[in-house]
């Protein structure tokens, strides 16, 4: 497929893969914030290419394993009634809220629809008038421009059986909370490729003039992934931290406007509690409060409570799923990894998602990904 | 969760403000996708699609840099890079 093909190509990847061995002098430890980024790392061998010259610690960049776990309640508790049917992406079907998912619900006969798209969710609603459709609206700025559009078009069309269950996440805010942490090991961070492609970088110049530390905009094929670790490990021996982008094709400086206007006409930024990681300021959307009836937490308030966000929401003592999103942990490292927490029986998140770093481990490690 | 892929806009449907579509090729499957935030990319183009959402346009002049500069780094010593091939092709 053109623009992935190309970046796939093993001769081009050798070259990046020497060009680092020969200009890093030392051990350096880097961050990929997207999920996406860590799967590629791990699909490809990567890792195991630069053990020793690059430490690679996977960020909290899986949206749907930051999804608070009251969250994942309040849509489980609406899809167990008969006349709302809660429309979501695939991945967050079987992650786990306090006790069930949306397919354990599912399974007992609530009404859980998998879409591509929120805009199929509209769809949803438009052909199904007698039925309350609830998108669980997760993910990170790549995702919030359709979601956004859902409430647009929902709005034009007038509809009063579309919401949203918003649970998106911002991810600057979410490196912040981590350069802040007294053992934060980052020396440069890898940032998320697609989430840049709808905001641009221009926000990032602000943290690499703080942190010292240097940005570099990164894709999710093979020579993206390595031109970002050589653009990061050249920076770092010269003793610059500057923000870069290596993902031009997708990526400019100022992001895609149209994209940044329709989130912009219908969310604001607002505090979100992170699952395993917790409030992060600035870390996610709401409503306008001129869209507020699109939202599913205020329009079935009475039905549902969306209880306290701020209560640790991890409640399974055995999973350490913030320490891994943070960095701090190694999924391989955990000692319920492989044994305990499968992804057939996980104990968090990270092991469910197609996103997750556990997954991603456990998916790998036997192919001498790891 | 970010996964977002490169397709060819093969035709307009319509360019509503906020209902615009277009059909969109994907490795010789076409699908319909929403392209409110792409208004003037045009037919033959390629755009960066997430959750059936058009979120970018694709800087072809970049892509072709990017590939350019890689190729310009040295060829690796065959001798010491063995498996890279295997490891990193999928």
């Amino acid at each position: 497929m053109k623009f992935l093909d190309e970046f796939r190509d093993p001769a081009l990847a050798r070259r990046l893969l020497a060009e680092i061995r020969e200009r890093a002098t030392r051990p350096r430890v880097l961050m990929e914030v997207c999920g996406g980024q860590t799967h590629s790392l791990l699909r490809y061998g990567i890792e195991a290419e630069l053990e020793g010259i690059v430490e690679l610690i996977h960020g909290p960049g899986c949206p749907v394993c930051v999804t608070p776990a009251e969250a994942i309640d309040f849509a489980v508790e609406l899809a167990a009634r008969p006349e709302i049917v809660v429309a979501s992406f695939g991945d967050m079907l079987r992650v786990p809220g306090s006790t069930r998912s949306l397919a354990d619900v599912r399974g007992d006969g609530g009404n859980v629809r998998i879409v591509y798209s929120p805009l199929d969710a509209v769809e949803l609603a438009k052909n199904e008038p007698e039925r309350q459709v609830v998108f669980f609206a997760v993910g990170f700025e790549t995702t919030a421009p359709a979601t956004a559009l859902a409430v647009l078009q929902a709005a034009k069309l007038g509809l009063d059986n579309f919401s949203l269950l918003v649970a998106h996440v911002r991810v600057l805010p979410a490196m912040e909370t981590l350069m802040s942490a007294s053992d934060c090991r980052v020396e440069g961070f890898l940032a998320a490729g697609h989430v840049c492609t709808v905001t641009g970088f221009e926000e990032y110049d602000d943290f690499v003039r703080r942190h010292r530390t240097p940005v570099v905009v990164t894709g999710f094929e093979p020579v993206d992934l390595l031109g970002g670790i050589l653009d990061c490990v050249t920076q770092l021996e010269e003793g610059r931290a500057e923000v870069a982008n290596q993902y031009a094709r997708s990526v400019n400086r100022g992001g895609n406007a149209a994209s940044q206007d329709v989130v912009r006409e219908v969310y604001g930024i607002a505090d979100m509690p992170w699952r395993g990681l917790g409030v992060i300021p600035q870390g996610g959307y709401r409503l306008h409060s001129e869209f507020q009836s699109f939202d599913a937490a205020e329009r079935f308030s009475s039905l549902v409570s969306l209880q306290s966000a701020s209560q640790n929401s991890c409640r399974d003592d055995e999973c350490q799923s913030g320490a891994v999103l943070s960095g701090r942990l190694k999924p391989i490292d955990c000692p319920a990894f492989g044994t305990r927490c499968t992804p057939e029986s996980p104990l968090g998140a990270p092991m469910v998602s197609s996103e997750g770093a556990c997954a991603a481990y456990f998916r790998y490690q036997s192919l001498g990904g790891h | 969760m970010c996964l977002a892929v490169p397709g060819r806009i093969v035709r307009w449907l319509n360019r509503d403000a906020t209902f615009a579509q277009a059909e969109v090729e994907f490795d010789g499957v076409s699908r319909v996708c929403h392209m409110a935030c792409v208004p003037d990319v045009e037919v033959g183009e390629y755009v960066i699609v997430h959750a059936g959402v058009a979120i970018s346009r694709v800087n072809e002049a970049e892509a072709q840099r990017t590939l350019a500069d890689v190729a310009r780094l040295n060829e690796p010593d065959a001798d010491n890079e063995p498996d890279a091939d295997e490891e990193t092709a999928s």
